[in-house]
């Protein structure tokens, strides 16, 4: 059985939103994944701590499937998200 | 449609809002809105529409700003003074909002326009301070086919209803034809209190809010009325009379009609 954690998804589109603080992360995740058809996946890179930790919650909590953060190491994150319709 | 990083912004506690969001957002964007009167009530529904983004807004009045309006009348300042309230509002309102449309309309709303002015907006909100105003606008809604908040204030109290096409009752249904004229104390005659006007006029914004989104409930079938004094709502539940002469399966209301306003008094 593969770990799905592993699996190489490739985003249908990247945005990024460390320019702004919460909650306009979030907004420009919303709108970006707006763009998108259902199934297609999002790289979203945001800063470390209040983004990282909010914008993954708020995604899933809007239906979208949430598929992995990953620390880039240089105070951001690379947050992976499939657009699922609710 | 997509909204640029600055309207994003602009919008954004709509967007975070569950249950409303991105979607409510574009509704918005895309909705319009015919406000009569920017009296009292129209003021605060035409300043939080502009600013929530309905993409288009119609405003209606032929009066003048003038000193005695300032009290509750909060989209026109002391500069406005002696301008068409109309042309004022409209620039409240962009200066609070310039990425939305307003088109000021200096001219009484009668039965010979307007279904005209209604045409091409979804959604109308009766701000006016007469009874023939709102018996016209209820008529013409009726015959449109088009959703409309009605409301009045006087003194300490407010009441307000929606009117959604093929639900519930119309302002007809409650009252069939106006009091005579000698019967009715005016805003003038009666006075107000400004903050009433702010109340009841922001709940008419949330209703047509409410209505472009489609979320929520709406006023319908329901006559709400708010004491001040109090500080008490009541939603008082109302059918649609099967016999109205608008709105029921009978009209003997085909057309809109004019009646002769209450004299002014204080004029």
């Amino acid at each position: 059985m593969p770990d799905a954690r592993m699996e190489p998804f490739r985003p249908d589109a990247v945005t990024d939103v460390t320019d702004v603080l919460c909650p306009l992360t979030f907004v420009r995740a919303v709108a970006a994944l707006d763009e998108l058809e259902e199934g297609q996946i999002l790289e979203i890179r945001l800063n470390d701590g209040e983004a990282a930790r909010n914008v993954p919650l708020s995604l899933k909590d809007e239906g979208h499937q949430v598929l992995r953060l990953t620390d880039n190491g240089d105070g951001t994150c690379s947050l992976l998200v499939r657009k699922l319709e609710n | 449609m997509s909204f640029s990083g600055e309207q994003l912004a602009r919008y954004s506690r709509h967007i975070i809002l569950k249950g409303f969001g991105l979607r409510g957002q574009k509704r918005l964007s895309r909705g319009s809105v015919l406000i009569v009167g920017a009296g009292g009530l129209g003021s605060p529904a035409a300043l939080y529409l502009a600013a929530a983004g309905v993409g288009r807004i119609g405003i209606i009045d032929a009066d003048e700003v003038d000193l005695s309006n300032l009290q509750r009348q909060i989209i026109h300042g002391t500069a406005d003074l002696g301008k068409p309230k109309a042309d004022s509002a409209r620039a409240s309102m962009l200066a609070v909002n310039p990425e939305i449309e307003v088109r000021a309309i200096r001219a009484f709303a009668d039965a010979g326009n307007i279904m005209e002015l209604i045409r091409d907006y979804d959604f109308i909100i009766d701000g006016t301070d007469n009874f023939p105003a709102k018996f016209l606008i209820n008529d013409a809604c009726v015959l449109a086919g088009k959703a409309f908040s009605h409301a009045g204030i006087l003194r300490f109290n407010g009441q307000l209803l929606t009117y959604v096409p093929g639900e519930g009752p119309c302002y007809r249904c409650l009252f069939k034809n106006p009091p005579p004229p000698e019967a009715v104390p005016t805003c003038r005659q009666a006075g107000v209190i400004g903050a009433l006007a702010g109340v009841v006029g922001s709940l008419q914004a949330m209703e047509a809010v409410k209505y472009l989104a489609g979320t929520g409930g709406l006023l319908t079938g329901r006559l709400l009325t708010y004491d001040a004094l109090k500080t008490s709502f009541r939603g008082i539940d109302l059918p649609r009379r099967a016999d109205c002469p608008v709105c029921g399966e009978h009209p003997s209301i085909t057309a809109p009609v004019d009646y002769t306003p209450a004299a002014c008094d204080f004029r």
